[in-house]
């Protein structure tokens, strides 16, 4: 363990043309830290996600990561080929459309065990035998593991997509809304795995929400976005109950009670 | 680049044809050919009346000398760099595509009006596309062609690698329909340059995988992806995998044309070409319990011909010419063979008639430049690998990766 973040964000900057994706975004992720990102639609949250995930090129600004060997590096000054590296061993993305995250055509079996062959594995018994490991994981029974996720039900595919990043182990796992479009049972049981998996493995998970129970359930800090801008970061705890800025009272107090 | 300027003295002109020779390899695969060229080929137009006498009007081989240029180009820079697809400017021809418009164009660039031509399709002389592709090379080009492997300087294929080993100085061309060994699971262009530009070949593992989860084997028979010399991942076009072990370290150059997807590729002679597989799933080929019918030839690729209606059916050789060359009693007229290589012919077919069937065509697989091109008899009873019952055939070569 070293003092130095896992994640390193600073001056982040987006723009569309003359359009602001987001503006100055800063933060730093350690080990085993769960940082929600909240907001409406348009106040830049995906934009965010998107040049974190180096799908996208920020206009300014860096982001720093602290590899496995303990070098600290700016993921922009990677080359393409370490970055793909990275992207599929020490990194996760979980996507809010699951049809876009996986591999529909392809068996279950077989999309867990796309990364590990991509990082060289070539015993299909131990492939094999990982990918039913990480079904049962998520609770997908595992004499599905032949049958393609289109054939799977929304909470399904999103479960399938965790086991699929989490096959490497990555340290670092980026979730763009994965709750959503789901119904509220099957959000609670997925909720529920994504908790229960973050703290057994200690990874480190940046989660797009709109959803503020999801973030206070899941995430350790809050940072709240409007405008493409950080209005209020800090502990969810303190961010929810006690919210300082107008914007995040008014986003506290829109969340309707069941 | 260095491998591209050494090879640009290959084709420099009008009727050249891409050779190969590696420094020092002046072995009977040349001495072969070239006597194959003083030999009068079966078919030379000129000797015969029912084909017509060269079409007037036409360039040589029919395409123009710029267009040859450019694909000329395109096949230096594929030898160049084995494996990997070079885009081309393909041109319409009077062919629809998936006629093996690719593998004319190729053809056409790299023959000569020495070059003595074959053309096969499904192992066949005599089927329409072999016929036809044929005759339109006698009529554009009038150059002389044949139905014997070992005679031919050009072969132009589709699906097969004839079961005769190839030799120094020929040249194998391939038909290819769909050049992109990642095209059914990545339909993106863009995707597939990256995955190939960054060595990621995970995804040809998944269709592997995939094959194995569904059918608990490799169900993988033809277009069986391969890796040419330890980089590039490639669809060997339709040919069955029962042909992908002739591929690896071919003494033939081996040139792929694929005319409606605009790509180019090779295997320079003499290079490595791993199946893909799983260290539990070895990559296999086909096997067949029965010999050829018609011939009695063992461990080559046979075809099932049905018989008639009421389930009578036999299974014969592919390959016409080798099961022709098997049962004629006399040595093929233009095989380019002198007295010594008859005798070696005679001592191969005793030697597969006492069990030793084609014991020779699978020694010669064994990676030794410099041997000569075809086994004597004394290898043929050397090396009598005979495989046991009805097991399937490991490609018997080291894994490099763990």
């Amino acid at each position: 363990m070293t003092d130095q973040p896992l994640l390193s964000v600073r001056g982040l900057t987006k723009h569309y043309g003359p359009r602001l994706g987001c503006a100055d975004i800063g933060f730093d992720l350690d080990e085993g830290e769960v940082l929600a990102v909240v907001g409406e639609s348009g106040s830049g949250k995906s934009t965010l996600l998107s040049c974190l995930s180096t799908e996208l090129a920020p206009t300014a600004g860096t982001v720093r990561y602290r590899m496995r060997d303990g070098v600290t590096r700016d993921v922009f000054s990677l080359s393409e080929a370490e970055r793909r590296v990275l992207m599929r061993t020490d990194w996760g993305f979980i996507r809010q459309d699951a049809a876009q995250g996986l591999r529909m055509g392809v068996s279950a079996g077989g999309n867990v065990g796309e990364r590990q062959m991509a990082v060289g594995a070539r015993h299909y018994g131990q492939i094999r035998a990982t990918a039913l490991d990480w079904l049962n994981k998520v609770e997908i029974e595992v004499d599905r593991v032949d049958d393609a996720p289109k054939t799977f039900s929304g909470g399904m595919r999103q479960r399938l997509q965790i086991a699929r990043n989490l096959v490497t182990q990555p340290r670092l796992v980026l979730m763009d809304e994965p709750t959503s479009g789901l119904d509220v049972s099957v959000q609670a049981r997925l909720l529920d795995l994504i908790r229960g998996l973050v703290s057994e493995l200690g990874l480190a998970v940046i989660i797009v929400t709109h959803d503020l129970a999801v973030a206070r359930l899941l995430s350790h800090r809050v940072l709240v976005m409007r405008g493409g801008r950080a209005v209020e970061t800090g502990l969810t705890d303190q961010v929810l109950d006690d919210p300082r800025e107008a914007y995040t009272q008014l986003l506290v107090s829109s969340v309707l009670a069941a | 680049m260095s491998g591209f300027a050494g090879a640009s003295s290959l084709p420099s002109g009008e009727g050249s044809r891409v050779g190969y020779a590696p420094a020092g390899a002046t072995g009977g695969g040349d001495e072969r050919i070239a006597a194959s060229r003083h030999t009068p080929p079966q078919t030379s137009p000129e000797e015969r009346e029912d084909i017509a006498p060269r079409e007037t009007g036409y360039n040589f081989a029919y395409l123009d000398e710029q267009t040859k240029r450019m694909i000329r180009r395109a096949i230096l820079k594929g030898i160049a760099i084995p494996g990997y697809q070079v885009p081309f400017a393909s041109r319409e021809m009077p062919m629809p595509y998936g006629w093996g418009t690719g593998g004319v164009q190729v053809t056409a660039a790299i023959l000569g009006p020495d070059d003595i031509l074959k053309v096969i399709d499904q192992g066949s002389d005599d089927t329409t596309n072999a016929v036809s592709i044929r005759t339109f090379f006698e009529r554009t080009a009038g150059v002389a062609t044949t139905t014997h492997t070992a005679g031919a300087t050009i072969i132009q294929t589709r699906h097969r690698i004839p079961e005769r080993p190839l030799a120094e100085g020929q040249v194998l061309v391939y038909q290819v329909p769909i050049p992109e060994p990642l095209r059914f699971l990545e339909p993106r262009e863009t995707e597939t340059r990256k995955l190939h530009g960054l060595a990621e070949y995970g995804l040809m593992h998944v269709k592997l995988y995939e094959d194995i989860a569904r059918h608990g084997e490799i169900a993988t028979t033809y277009a069986y992806p391969v890796e040419v010399a330890g980089r590039y991942v490639m669809d060997p076009s339709p040919t069955p995998k029962f042909d992908n072990p002739k591929m690896d370290r071919c003494p033939a150059l081996q040139l792929y044309g694929a005319g409606r997807e605009k790509r180019i590729y090779a295997i320079p002679p003499y290079t490595e070409v791993r199946s893909l597989d799983f260290e539990d799933h070895p990559f296999r080929v086909q096997h067949w319990t029965t010999p050829c019918a018609l011939c009695g030839s063992e461990g080559v690729y046979l075809d099932e011909v049905v018989l008639d209606d009421r389930g009578g059916r036999m299974f014969v050789c592919s390959d016409t010419d080798h099961c022709e060359e098997r049962r004629s009693p006399n040595p093929p007229p233009s095989a380019g063979e002198g007295a010594s290589r008859s005798e070696a012919g005679e001592g191969l077919r005793e030697a597969r008639a006492h069990g030793g069937a084609d014991a020779g065509l699978f020694a010669s697989r064994a990676p030794l430049a410099g041997r000569p091109p075809l086994p004597t008899p004394a290898d043929a009873g050397a090396t009598l690998p005979r495989e046991g019952g009805g097991e399937e055939r490991t490609e018997g070569r080291g894994r490099s990766e763990p």
